[in-house]
């Protein structure tokens, strides 16, 4: 419990010094960016050298990137993440109106992607048919061979919903490891003298086989977290889809740089709750083994 | 070598082969317009077509294969010599050289790859001419694309820093920088190998998911990447098979690096 409790204690440190680190670099890009100082009111005619200066004087702390941040830090503290350049919407408001499409792509895209996943990985380890194993490496390294892009388009095409797009991103580098870690474990020689001697195949799953592979599962679960944010972006973008991977995508493109500062703290937070919390909780089962 | 592997050599050597004599296969180039032809299906003259403003499909997917199929090795072979010298080094020296190295490579995975490609790209000028825009995006690739390779030769560099043949060596007297050359870089290259043929399908892909976005190579120069953005426009799959032909190339590439990479793999390890 004592080690479980460090343990959690040194997964938040992490968390919060690679945010912080996360922001930091995000912020230095977008100092760094040409165009960071331009501000296109400047060329309203409408304007007098003083409401220009004025402009000017607003902007002019944030040239030096340290003061950029922590004013940015101050503010997001209070609530403020700032506005939008390009949809001229406070990005707290853009982002709270986007997650629950976002969160619930990602969840039907991460449970259809672990369910192919888990079906073909556990069939293969089933089976041992060499058939078998290899028609299910052809399918996945087909879809790993497919850029996201693609399958986005074709989901748009064949018009399919955007979480099976996600799934078919995600499920071929899951399936890679799943398979491995399940044939690895089938062939325990413990296993194979439970089988020899009768033992049923839903008591040796349950009892040898998932206490063994579920740290690691947990682990490669915690990754796909990442992939599947990671594809989020193209299917959002391209299958019309009006979530965060989206807006991340318009920012991209419109050089919205205070959005883009703010998602990347967000996707480093999600990425990085996801992979602790998996080795958190896969901490936790082989301490209870133990 | 068995004859899967044999098949993606020749594979990757006819695709190649042929988008280097692009030149001679379409000499009108990839940017010539057919005014009277434009959006016409697969002819005598036009293999594969043209594109909605009348541009030879089948010239574009050649220089497109030739530019998609020699930068994203050259940005593998950038990602990788950053990698063996970030990571190598850092894995050599250890103690707080090493953990610097993790931290940096830690923060740069904890981002999604085609998030941090697509933030890293828009924040590069985007109204930049079709050269640069391919030397910005492939440069990108090479740029960013080190840190998961940098983690696994700093793990290895450090095995080799308290291997027995290394510690002999400083115990004769051997210099630092001599036992890194002579002792731990050579030991080093079947990784260095193996990662550099990583990278290259994942580069290539990676260009694909940027070029469709529209954050890629910029017109008129074709990459896969743009090539694919046409099946935006599709209705059906069935409607226009031929706009498929750059995906199904992409895809038998990809493939056929992945074969070639499980060689690789085996002599790493």
């Amino acid at each position: 419990m004592r080690s479980l409790r460090w343990k959690i204690g040194g997964h938040a440190l992490t968390l919060l010094a690679t945010v912080l680190l996360g922001g930091l670099f995000s912020a230095t890009l977008v100092r760094l960016a040409p165009g960071f100082d331009v501000d296109e009111r400047e060329l309203d005619p409408h304007l007098n050298a003083q409401s220009v200066q004025a402009l000017r004087d607003a902007r002019h702390q944030d040239r030096n990137v340290l003061q950029f941040y922590f004013s940015y830090l101050t503010r997001a503290a209070h609530g403020d993440l700032g506005t939008s350049l390009a949809l001229g919407q406070p990005v707290g408001t853009l982002l709270r109106d986007r997650a629950p499409l976002t969160l619930q792509l990602l969840g039907l895209g991460l449970g259809l992607a672990w369910l192919l996943t888990l079906t073909m990985a556990l069939s293969a380890a089933w089976l041992r048919l060499s058939v078998y194993d290899t028609l299910t490496t052809v399918v996945s390294g087909t879809f790993l061979c497919l850029p996201a892009a693609v399958l986005a388009l074709l989901s748009v095409l064949w018009n399919v919903p955007g979480s099976l797009a996600i799934a078919l991103i995600v499920f071929p580098h899951t399936y890679r490891y799943a398979r491995n870690l399940l044939v690895k474990a089938y062939s325990r020689p413990h296993i194979i003298t439970a089988r020899a001697k009768g033992l049923g195949e839903a008591r040796i799953l349950f009892w040898h086989v998932v206490p063994v592979v579920t740290p690691q599962l947990l682990a490669v679960a915690g990754v796909s977290v990442s992939l599947a944010v990671g594809a989020a972006i193209p299917v959002e973008a391209l299958c019309g889809l009006a979530g965060i991977g989206q807006l991340a995508w318009q920012a991209a493109l419109a050089r919205d740089l205070p959005l883009l500062v703010n998602i990347t703290i967000l996707v480093t937070l999600v990425t990085l709750l996801a992979n602790s919390g998996a080795d958190v909780i896969g901490h936790a089962m082989r301490g209870q083994e133990a | 070598m068995n004859f899967w592997r044999t098949l993606a050599c020749v594979v990757l050597a006819l695709v190649l082969g042929s988008s280097l004599a692009a030149n001679w296969l379409a000499p009108a180039g990839y940017a010539r317009q057919y005014r009277d032809a434009i959006g016409a299906p697969p002819s005598r003259t036009h293999w594969l077509g043209t594109d909605e403003i009348g541009r030879d499909r089948f010239a574009r997917v050649l220089y497109g294969t030739r530019i998609s199929l020699l930068l994203a090795p050259a940005a593998a072979l950038l990602s990788t010599l950053m990698a063996a010298l970030i990571g190598g080094l850092a894995g050599y020296l250890g103690g707080v050289w090493a953990r610097m190295a993790m931290a940096v490579t830690d923060l740069f995975m904890s981002l999604p790859w085609l998030f941090l490609l697509i933030t890293a790209r828009a924040l590069m000028p985007l109204n930049v001419s079709p050269l640069v825009s391919v030397l910005v995006t492939f440069l990108l690739l090479g740029l960013l694309g080190w840190t998961a390779a940098a983690r696994v030769l700093c793990t290895t560099a450090g095995s080799l820093r308290t291997s027995d043949f290394v510690r002999q060596a400083r115990a004769a007297g051997l210099p630092g920088q001599r036992l890194f050359w002579v002792h731990v870089v050579p030991n080093l290259k079947p990784v260095l190998y193996a990662q550099f043929w990583i990278s290259i399908p994942v580069f290539i892909l990676s260009e694909a998911n940027l070029g469709i976005l529209g954050l890629g190579v910029a017109e008129p120069m074709p990459s896969w990447g743009s090539l694919l953005k046409e099946l935006e426009g599709l209705v059906s799959v069935g409607e226009e098979p031929w706009k498929f032909v750059p995906l199904i190339l992409l895809v038998v590439v990809v493939t056929s690096f992945q074969f070639l990479l499980s060689r690789q793999e085996e002599l790493a390890a």
